[in-house]
């Protein structure tokens, strides 16, 4: 009884210091864009921890419905490189709650100066079974996917090398990315190929010479199209699934960003529409907060 | 074979003091073309900009360059000199558009050119 007492109190603690620390002014304005598969040529600022949750909720025709859900921490390592490391999880209705896995993820960029297209390398290990998050869709990904129950689909793990061309621009406020997919499983199946394609802009470029919460410099609004590209057997858009949707931000003044997107999927083999959310928080100079005890 | 080795052990410390005072010396500023380094800020003197920019310098440069801009530990003082006197506006924009990220500084194209120059307009005023 006695323990289990102490484990409540522990719990509280944990809540509480978590509700504090979010709560507490150590963040800035973070102005990310409203992508939930593609990624752009920004990096996180050097020094800088980046807690992120990304959440999508479908159902396939004749399937149940189920959220599928990353929590992400991005850092800053240097102005040219980001580490990042996820933990992902899904609910399926009338199924069950799981942890699905997690993957670890670096980016590079190669050219230290800004050019019309910027290149980054990803690279990522990812080590996951029955994951529903759809954070890149790849080879013959699609609807067919989402009916196994949680029990089968956990029984195929998925270790997988993925790797990605990331090509951004940044023009006249515009930031257009295109993302090239190749992702690998470690057993014997082929490689597969992907792509992702995004554009955004805030409402307004300068800024207020006011504080305030709801300007519309602290919105941004863009689109996002992603699919697969079939695999190293069959490079093509045959039994692919596709998808295109609108998607916005608004970035606080305390540092939290909320982002969501309704999503279409473009053909039969794609489920037929998602709505995407995310919640991001970024907190500066996260290792000097800590040597300093704040 | 031992005064071979003093002689590297030499060169080597050299080089990197040379390396060490190039980036002191603001050695970005070579490498600004002369069409970015002659670029006119649109805003200069407005005092709505200095205001802006003063928003946007506490919410993406305070956390390196300090809450008055005087610098940190890793970091330089945006008042100094070079950054006062010897750096053009236009200069200012290409490193903000650019970074120098071999020595953490990040691009911050992702602003885009009005809040740039609003915060060099800001930062412009510290001298004042």
């Amino acid at each position: 009884m006695l323990s289990l007492l102490r484990q409540k109190r522990q719990w509280r603690c944990c809540v509480l210091s978590l509700l504090v620390a979010v709560a507490v002014p150590v963040a800035c304005h973070a102005q990310e864009r409203p992508y939930f598969v593609t990624y752009s040529h920004e990096m996180e600022e050097p020094g800088n921890l980046e807690i992120e949750t990304y959440n999508v909720v479908g159902k396939p025709p004749g399937g149940n419905r189920f959220l599928g859900s990353t929590t992400e921490f991005e850092y800053g390592a240097k102005a040219w490189w980001t580490t990042e490391f996820y933990l992902d999880g899904q609910t399926t209705w009338h199924d069950s709650t799981i942890f699905t896995g997690y993957r670890w993820e670096n980016r590079f960029r190669p050219l230290l100066r800004e050019h019309r297209i910027n290149p980054v390398i990803y690279l990522e290990y990812e080590n996951t079974s029955a994951d529903k998050s759809l954070r890149e869709v790849v080879g013959h990904d699609g609807r067919p996917d989402f009916y196994d129950t949680n029990a089968d689909a956990r029984a195929g793990k998925q270790r997988e090398l993925e790797l990605k061309l990331i090509l951004g621009s940044n023009f006249r406020g515009w930031n257009l990315s295109e993302n090239f997919i190749a992702e690998k499983n470690f057993t014997d199946e082929p490689w597969e190929f992907g792509y992702a394609l995004a554009a955004s802009r805030p409402l307004k470029l300068a800024a207020s010479s006011h504080k305030c919460a709801f300007c519309r410099e602290r919105f941004m609004a863009g689109i996002e199209m992603y699919g697969g590209l079939g695999d190293a057997l069959g490079v093509g858009l045959h039994n692919t699934s596709h998808y295109l949707g609108p998607s916005a931000n608004w970035s606080a003044p305390n540092g939290m960003t909320l982002s969501f997107s309704p999503q279409f999927g473009l053909n039969n083999y794609s489920i037929p529409h998602l709505f995407r959310f995310g919640v991001q928080y970024e907190i500066e100079q996260i290792l000097k907060r800590v040597r300093r005890g704040e | 074979m031992k005064h071979a080795r003093v002689w590297l052990l030499t060169i080597m410390v050299l080089m990197m003091a040379v390396l060490a005072f190039g980036v002191a010396d603001g050695s970005w500023m070579r490498h600004v073309p002369a069409k970015d380094h002659d670029r006119k800020n649109p805003y200069v003197g407005q005092a709505d900009a200095v205001a802006a920019g003063r928003l946007v310098y506490e919410d993406h440069c305070s956390q390196c360059h300090g809450d008055n801009a005087q610098g940190t530990k890793k970091r330089p003082s945006l008042r100094s000199a070079r950054v006062q006197q010897e750096a053009t506006e236009g200069d200012l924009h290409w490193l903000l558009v650019n970074g120098n990220m071999g020595r953490g500084m990040p691009s911050w194209s992702k602003l885009g050119d009005p809040q740039i120059w609003q915060v060099i307009t800001y930062v412009k005023t510290l001298s004042q």
